[in-house]
């Protein structure tokens, strides 16, 4: 594993604009992503998880500047990639590519699967139209697919397949990064389970960095090194997927580990049952966001806002009171059998 | 068990005619019961037909499909025997049913406090005002704030989560005895899902009501659920208490499922997989319909699998069930001995 940072995101923010009235005045600011700030390295997989609404999609999308950040600051092996014009950009996202949830609605279904995946390596100028060619079929067949439905179309794939081809898009420009948003969340069990395994072992092959997007905690456990937690726009802890999922210390980190459930009938946890709903990042409270469904909130909560500190090594959290509430359960993280 | 079962479901046949008028066999002789005030859970797949068997429990199966067999007991009278009328008073008030998506399944047009009336005041013949009475404490009962406000809103104004308290609010309002549960938190966050869950088991237990539970995530079944009926591709493969399908699984699907999940409580450098992928109802295999996918299969296996009872509440549809007792004894062995 390389370990030097391929990525890295300064205070980035994204805000959406509400208008309304004759002349589509902005009356409000939706604030999706709002300040935030992390590394990846070269090599690992980075989960981000949080619930509808915390801008971890927006964040992915802002990344790869399908969405112009509206403030921030954006640096891809090194190079700011923030503010660069398009054009310059362009050879850029050939290392940056995306796998999106939806196999659906993410693979256009007049395009035969071979011009889908053949498309990027064109617009890069990537190899000559022969040598295409062959490499769509070596790519298909890498990802579990025979090589000559290069000639079919999406709609006679099914979900599990169809997500294969997105991923066979994606590694098609031999990126070095992959942002995969919810990419096995609508796939059965047991083709999610194939799909992560292929991304597993793609990851190993061609020494991608994953950031993975996700709302399914086990999910991001399987796959990923280092979980980042996000709630209404900010991080709220970030730790190795051990720690994180061993001794959370955030109380909304908590409140989320409790809530997954787990197919064991001899597992029991104090489920810590949040309050109310997430409120609207429009006019997000006041302090740390979380206090109003805080289950140990105190009254600097309420007025100061944390910032996001490292209080060991890896280890960030953005808490007055990082690891006042603790996690019970009957059974610790452990090895199967 | 002491007491009758509240359902039962024996044979059940549901098939489906496409346009090329094929039959498409989606519930294929499912049997199954639910004793009073159980919690069962259906799991399985898309496609496994656990949603059309609930669909068929209440007759609302969709007009090209078609129950081709079978019998649904409750309460000791097969519902597929009575007339239409008799059915649509036991629909909502003896057994009530909530859905996987409450955006879809609440009108959007209406109120959710008209929404909740007109259930109430259908079944209950109560006056309207006796009627909003129930009906703000079933919104109480659910945990709604201001309950009095949201009775007055439109669907559209509630957060998802609190959409679905409102039609868990709507089904409970004639004090079901058999709740039926489709997918109920399968669209709400991981959060959310807690609170609902924590809600349906509260009021199982303050109503005595009885539930079946469909979902594909085993996780919640191991929390909520005392007996399990796994369903693939239309039929049951197993079924059995949920310690006996968690802890000793005997068909080779169940215990495929269990090992491809990603688990919170254990490390697994690499999922197992089961090959292949869940056949279409118009190519299921003739025999046990696992076949293709199955590590176990022979050549006997083009014949239907017995049922093979295992204990009182455990049975399994596999003609090499002992064959995977041993495979899992094997696993265990080997695992521990690492």
């Amino acid at each position: 594993m390389s370990s030097a940072v391929i990525l890295k995101v300064e205070n980035l923010k994204k805000y959406f604009p509400i208008r309304a009235g004759v002349f589509r005045k902005v009356i409000a600011w939706v604030k999706a992503v709002d300040g935030v700030s992390f590394e990846v390295l070269g090599g690992e997989s980075l989960g981000i998880v949080g619930e509808s609404g915390c801008g971890k999609s927006t964040l992915g999308m802002t990344i790869l500047r399908l969405y112009e950040p509206t403030e921030g600051k954006i640096f891809f092996n090194g190079q700011e990639i923030s503010g660069l014009p398009f054009a310059r950009l362009r050879p850029i996202r050939k290392d940056m590519q995306m796998i999106f949830q939806d196999p659906f609605s993410s693979l256009n279904p007049r395009m035969s699967i071979g011009a889908i995946i053949e498309e990027g390596m064109a617009v890069h100028g990537m190899y000559s139209p022969r040598e295409r060619s062959s490499k769509v079929q070596e790519i298909l067949e890498r990802v579990g697919l025979s090589g000559n439905y290069a000639r079919r179309y999406p709609h006679e794939f099914s979900g599990g397949q169809r997500q294969r081809i997105g991923i066979a898009r994606a590694i098609a420009l031999c990126p070095r990064l992959i942002i995969a948003d919810e990419a096995v969340s609508s796939l059965d069990v047991s083709i999610r389970s194939q799909i992560l395994n292929l991304m597993s072992e793609l990851k190993e092959e061609y020494n991608l960095t994953y950031l993975f997007i996700s709302h399914d905690l086990a999910v991001v456990k399987q796959i990923c090194d280092r979980v980042l937690v996000m709630y209404l726009g900010k991080i709220v802890e970030i730790a190795g997927k051990k720690d994180l999922f061993s001794r959370p210390l955030h109380p909304y980190t908590v409140a989320l580990v409790s809530a997954v459930p787990v197919p064991d009938p001899d597992y029991k946890v104090d489920r810590i049952i949040l309050k109310g709903d997430v409120p609207s990042p429009i006019n997000p409270p006041s302090g740390c966001r979380f206090h109003p469904r805080c289950p140990v909130v105190q009254d600097i909560c309420r007025e100061v806002e944390p910032s996001l500190r490292e209080i060991q090594e890896g280890r960030w959290v953005a808490c007055h009171f990082p690891g006042s509430l603790g996690l019970k359960r009957t059974k610790e993280v452990g090895v199967e059998c | 068990m002491l007491q009758k079962n509240l359902l039962e479901v024996r044979d059940l046949r549901v098939y489906f005619y496409s346009d090329e008028k094929r039959e498409l066999k989606a519930v294929d002789g499912v049997s199954f019961s639910v004793g009073k005030g159980e919690t069962l859970a259906l799991v399985g797949e898309s496609g496994c037909g656990k949603s059309v068997t609930s669909m068929a429990i209440l007759r609302l199966v969709d007009s090209k499909g078609k129950i081709t067999g079978g019998e649904v007991i409750f309460d000791g009278q097969n519902l597929l025997l009575l007339p239409e009328s008799r059915m649509r008073e036991i629909r909502g008030k003896d057994i009530a049913m909530i859905f996987q998506e409450p955006a879809s399944a609440l009108n959007p047009v209406y109120t959710i406090g008209e929404q909740i009336l007109e259930a109430i005041m259908l079944h209950q013949k109560l006056s309207p005002s006796r009627a909003k009475e129930v009906a703000l404490e079933m919104l109480r009962l659910v945990g709604i704030p201001e309950p009095e406000k949201r009775l007055n809103e439109y669907p559209h104004e509630l957060s998802g989560g609190m959409k679905q308290r409102a039609m868990i609010a709507m089904a409970l309002s004639c004090r079901p005895q058999l709740l039926i549960a489709d997918e109920p938190t399968t669209s709400l966050d991981v959060t959310i899902q807690a609170q609902i869950l924590e809600l349906i088991r509260e009021l199982q237990k303050k109503l005595g009501m009885a539930l079946i539970l469909i979902t594909h995530d085993l996780g919640i079944v191991a929390d909520m659920a005392e007996r399990v009926v796994v369903m693939y591709a239309g039929k049951v493969v197993e079924e059995g208490n949920r310690f006996e399908i968690f802890k000793n699984p005997f068909h080779p699907y169940t215990v495929g499922l269990l090992r491809s999940i990603p688990r919170l409580d254990v490390e697994r450098k690499k999922l197992d997989t089961i090959p292949g992928v869940v056949p279409e109802p118009s190519s299921f295999p003739v025999g046990c319909r696992f076949r293709g996918r199955c590590n176990f299969e022979t050549g006997e296996c083009v014949q239907e699998p017995p049922r093979t009872s295992l204990s009182n509440t455990h049975a399994v549809y596999c003609h090499h069930w002992e064959k995977v007792r041993d495979s899992n004894a094997e696993v265990l062995k080997e695992c521990r001995a690492q």
